[in-house]
């Protein structure tokens, strides 16, 4: 390995100072290493090299002496002499600057980037001090919005490209583009076709300038008013690092950080506008009571003391499961433990669940191996059955797209409706719930029936058992039942037992929810009900006698009248349970629904007792990622009026059953967490910070996730905004990933815990697909990023962007319905409900097939999907 | 909804054939939507984008960039009067005065029946005949003031319509389609380069190793 190493490195003279730099190596990069900082605009990290700013000149030795060359475009080569101070690199320096300038208007003082723009602080220490240009400077109407959340003002932008690279290498949207010539060159859309990407805000943030800025922050703050802290997004289940900052109390913006494992620095529109939910005058801040028709305010006090009289009552029938509980994915590692320890240890009922129809069953998700982001990336072929990752995931997208565009792996879809993968796709096919089976039996097969995918797959080097395979699975049709989809994935990882798994679910820690015992028959750390550590049985009052129910099974009891309490922490069934007919009638029927939650939504507006919950930033915790690594949180600013974190209310309403859950921190629950879960084995609050806090530690903790990588300092230039934050260093090829992040199977934890699939094999249980009656089509069901939520709805900014549901079918299809595109059709499902939708063609779809996404819909009662079908049939007809 | 007419279209076809990259057919295609509608509509140019399978918008970056494709209306006769160098001491400047008040536009302005833009333009290699002007890029001069005005009333009255023909029209751009270079042999040539390219490189290589 060492002698490796020392092949791939080259001794480079840095202003007469030797250093030694990988092998092909951009100067700018190995310079910055070894400490000597090259200014530089156009330059950033994540970017290919365009060379275009022509700031980062430095003499470079060459067959004709020294010469001014850009170090952002030259790769080092062994025996180079560098000069990064010298009269001439100076002057060059000064030309640069001021010819940038000339054009560059200064308003710095109403600037939204003054005080953190690269542009100020390189010209204040590499500038020539006065300009010789007397002229008068450009001016152009401003700003001109580029889309609902960025906005323009060209004459302050210097043409370094990182926008437009970013948008066309990195997300694969380029809607803006230079337009025009020389001094008329301009950064511009489309008329017409906004920059509607959903990724535009990163362009904000690496904007050398301020000629980009975001709607929502624009104005609102100075950035020296500003103070940060470091956090992961929870918005979706990718756990994208940000930094977290906020003026006076108030959250302002938040930033990508670049961890090389997760998210690249690169964030959603959707995770990065967010925070202007948690600001929001409609947030709840104290308990609410209904009396009659309506809230009333009420103090904790009496609210606890009423959930304990209910509870206490509904104990008393005898039956546990008449209590149940819903959590959603708000809550925090901690959050779940506490609601887990006070539903299962307390009140004694299994009866939790964290899944709302859109998940998958968590015994099945812990009996899966799970990959890494990192080893998906590097896979030797990928096979998507998921919902759209773009829309469920989107940051995973992009790492997907680099992965596919670099040539580190290969994509085959297989699903029921075109997605945003199948442009990445080497394969896609169309599999119908009937060949799943087969599919997942005979998918290294010679005698396959799917040879396009056999073919690839052998093509690229994936074993007989799967080794070289990740598997992203998801809800890839939410009109199929999760148990097909669970019956797939254990068909699969039997036929294919080192095929690994990275589960797309989009709800944010869907994974911490199973690794704590959040589902029905398990408790933290993946154990089944019946085998409970040591340590649980120490620090419990007690564990449940029987199993649970899931959410649907609950749902149905609700009906039948046997549900008496239920507790929603952070979740909406009446909004997001897929099935949102059953959810509704069922909620009605509940005894006593506590909400626990940050706003009214459209179940805690029909709740009993609603209780304000702290939202993101006004907790610290952890949360863990699809890819089962955990990650800090940390509160920001103080919660509004009355609110509590969930993981504090669980205690209360604990000591006021009587029980003491024995913590009075989120790093107490954590110490807690640690001892209790084998899987949590070796986590600490501290370990957490210290170690490398940017990437989190995956779980279980092995010898590689304790090793701790030299950090590098962070480029300001490439994330302005962010200055004193640490980065990870930068592996872009994909042996690096290979090597570094990604855990084996063979990797054994530093200590004796057990590593995965405590649940134990599960056998797959195939339900035959009801037939097709005649005259119905096959039902699609998918969601976009802007689909549903009451962040979305409580985001100023976003709530515009929110999507009307939408009915799409293939021209062919749309042909024999005799309806043209915007033309309206009517929806029947088996059950009689119906609902009328705009008709859109889109080829992507496959011809007797509907598919619906996801809108405002389920607001008016029509839910196409039913929970009792295993796949879903509609009719559908002219309107 | 089409830009193109289907003839048009098919010739759009060919022409992406011609390339490895379909992107390669940008400026062609913009051609070839100039010559059918005198300049490039926005409808034109999502089209291109439609059909090269990328954006609209990375069209527009192109169009922008090259003098020679107009995104805005133009003149049945784009009019350009040099006063670089040699038209300019031949009174290039006097004759672009000129037209602009024979045309009744200002530079860079179209006239209100759409036949005429008037532009100024930089050397367009034709300084024995100074002061002259092109129209669509057919080279007039030298131009005293009254031949302009016979010009003028020339191309209003379609008398050159013959050899000038509407702007937008470039015999060029359309290649023969048999006469396209077969895919294979560009394959077949560039792996030769490429494998000696790698054969150079592992010369160099052995080189270098033999001297440590």
């Amino acid at each position: 390995m060492s002698t490796d190493v020392s092949q791939n490195l080259v001794t480079i003279s840095i202003d007469g100072k030797e250093i030694q730099a990988g092998k092909g190596e951009l100067l700018i990069a190995a310079a910055e290493k070894a400490g000597v900082f090259i200014p530089r605009f156009c330059y950033h990290n994540r970017l290919p090299q365009v060379g275009m700013c022509r700031m980062c000149l430095v003499e470079v030795n060459g067959p004709r002496g020294f010469s001014l060359q850009p170090a952002c475009y030259l790769p080092v080569s062994d025996g180079m002499e560098v000069v990064t101070e010298s009269e001439k690199v100076k002057k060059a320096q000064d030309g640069v600057l001021e010819y940038l300038l000339i054009n560059h208007p200064l308003d710095c003082p109403v600037c939204d980037k003054g005080g953190e723009c690269p542009l100020q602080d390189q010209t204040m220490a590499y500038g020539p001090g006065e300009s010789r240009f007397v002229e008068e400077k450009r001016h152009w109407e401003k700003p001109i919005p580029i889309s609902d959340l960025v906005l323009l003002d060209r004459e302050r932008c210097i043409q370094c490209d990182r926008c437009t690279r970013f948008a066309d290498v990195v997300a694969g949207d380029a809607l803006i583009e230079f337009v025009g010539r020389g001094d008329h060159t301009e950064i511009n859309v489309f008329p017409d076709r906004p920059f509607s990407s959903y990724f535009s805000g990163n362009t904000v943030q690496i904007c050398p300038v301020g000629a980009l800025t975001a709607v929502p922050y624009r104005f609102k703050a100075r950035p020296w008013d500003l103070s940060q802290v470091e956090s992961s997004c929870t918005t979706c289940s990718m756990g994208c690092r940000i930094m977290v900052q906020s003026s006076q109390n108030e959250l302002t913006r938040y930033l990508g950080l670049d961890a090389d494992s997760i998210n690249h620095g690169w964030l959603c529109d959707k995770g990065r506008f967010g925070h202007e939910a948690i600001n929001s005058s409609d947030r709840i801040t104290a308990p609410l009571v209904r009396k009659g028709d309506s809230f009333v305010e009420t103090t904790w006090a009496s609210a606890l003391e009423l959930i304990s009289s209910k509870v206490s009552s509904a104990q008393a029938a005898g039956d546990p499961n008449r209590i149940g509980f819903i959590l959603g994915s708000r809550l925090t590692n901690e959050d779940i433990y506490a609601w887990v320890k006070l539903a299962k240890g307390v009140v004694g009922t299994d009866s939790v669940d964290s899944q709302l129809g859109d998940g998958l069953k968590g015994e099945v998700i812990a009996s899966l191996r799970r990959a890494t982001i990192n080893e998906a990336v590097s896979a030797k072929a990928i096979l998507a059955f998921t919902g759209d990752i773009k829309e469920e995931v989107p940051v995973l997208f992009l790492r997907l797209r680099e992965a596919v565009k670099s040539g580190w792996t290969k994509i085959a879809t297989i699903g029921t409706h075109g997605s945003s993968l199948d442009k990445l796709s080497e394969v896609t096919a169309s599999v119908s719930a009937g060949q799943l089976q087969l599919l997942a039996k005979e998918l290294m097969k010679e005698s396959s029936k799917f040879p396009e995918l056999t073919k690839l797959f052998t093509n690229q080097g994936v074993g007989a058992d799967g080794e070289g395979l990740v598997v992203l699975l998801g809800r890839e049709n939410l009109a199929w039942d999760q148990s097909v989809v669970e019956a797939f994935a254990l068909e699969l990882s039997r036929a294919l037992p080192r095929a690994k798994f990275l589960l797309t679910l989009h709800n944010a820690n869907f994974a911490g929810s199973v690794d704590l015992g959040a589902v029905p028959n398990m408790l933290p750390g993946r154990l089944p009900l019946g085998s409970a550590s040591q340590a649980t049985r120490q620090k419990w009052a007690g564990l449940p006698d029987r199993a649970g129910r899931g959410v649907k099974e609950m749902l149905v009891a609700a009906l039948q009248g046997e549900l008496d309490v239920l507790f929603l922490v952070g979740s909406d069934p009446r909004e997001d349970y897929v099935d949102s007919a059953l959810a509704n009638s069922a909620l009605d029927q509940v005894g006593f629904v506590v909400s626990v939650d940050t706003f009214l939504s459209q179940s805690s507006a029909k709740a009993d007792l609603v209780l304000p919950a702290s939202s993101f930033a006004e907790k610290s915790g952890t949360t863990t990622n699809l890819e089962g690594r955990v990650l800090t949180l940390n509160q920001k600013v103080a919660p509004k009026g009355l609110c509590r974190p969930d993981w504090a209310i669980a205690s209360e309403i604990a000591l006021e059953l009587g029980d003491d859950l024995g913590f009075d921190s989120a790093a107490g629950v954590l110490d807690e967490i640690a001892e209790v879960s084998p899987l949590h084995w070796g986590l600490s609050w501290n370990r957490l910070v210290k170690s490398s806090a940017i990437e989190g530690m995956m779980i279980p903790i092995s010898a590689t996730s304790l090793s701790i990588r030299p950090k590098a300092m962070l480029d300001e230039i490439s994330t302005p905004g962010i200055a004193s934050v640490w980065d990870q260093g930068l592996p872009s090829s994909k042996t690096a990933y290979v090597e570094n992040g990604s855990t084996s199977a063979d990797d054994k934890p530093a200590g004796e815990p057990s590593s995965q699939t405590v649940a134990g094999p599960l056998e797959p249980i195939w339900r035959l697909a009801p037939v097709q009656p005649l005259g119905f089509m096959n039902l699609a069901y998918s969601r976009k990023l802007y689909s549903q939520g009451e962040h979305l709805r409580n985001s100023a900014h976003l709530v515009h962007l929110v999507v009307e549901a939408k009915c799409q079918v293939s021209s062919k299809t749309a042909e024999k319905l005799g309806v043209s595109s915007g033309g309206s059709v009517l929806i029947t499902d088996k059950a009689g409900g119906e609902g009328q939708f705009e008709l859109e063609v889109d080829d992507s779809v496959p011809n007797d097939t509907v598919e619906l996404v996801r809108g405002s819909f389920s607001i008016s009662g029509f839910s196409p999907v039913r929970s009792d079908e295993t796949v879903n049939y509609v009719k559908v007809e002219r309107a | 909804m089409s830009f193109f007419s289907s003839e048009n279209l098919e010739k759009a076809q060919v022409l992406i054939g011609l390339y490895p990259e379909k992107r390669s057919a940008l400026i062609p295609l913009c051609h070839l939507a100039q010559g059918q509608h005198g300049h490039l509509s926005n409808e034109a140019m999502e089209q291109i984008a439609e059909l090269l399978d990328i954006q609209p918008a990375e069209v527009l970056g192109t169009a922008s960039f090259y003098d020679m494709l107009h995104t805005e209306e133009v003149g049945k006769y784009l009019v350009g009067v040099c006063t670089n160098v040699a038209c300019m001491l031949g009174g290039g400047i006097e004759l672009l005065e000129h037209a602009s008040d024979v045309l009744g536009v200002p530079i860079g302005g179209t006239t209100e029946d759409g036949m005429f833009t008037l532009e100024e333009v930089e050397c367009v290699a034709h300084c024995d005949k100074a002061p002259c002007a092109q129209v669509n890029y057919r080279y007039f001069g030298p131009l005293a003031n009254g031949d302009f005005d016979q010009l003028v009333d020339d191309l209003r009255n379609d008398r050159l319509s013959e050899s000038v023909p509407p702007h937008g029209v470039l015999s060029q751009v359309f290649r023969d389609a048999p006469a396209m270079v077969p895919l294979e042999i560009i394959h077949r040539e560039r792996r030769a380069m490429d494998d000696e390219k790698k054969a150079r490189l592992a010369a160099l290589n052995k080189d270098a190793g033999g001297n440590q």
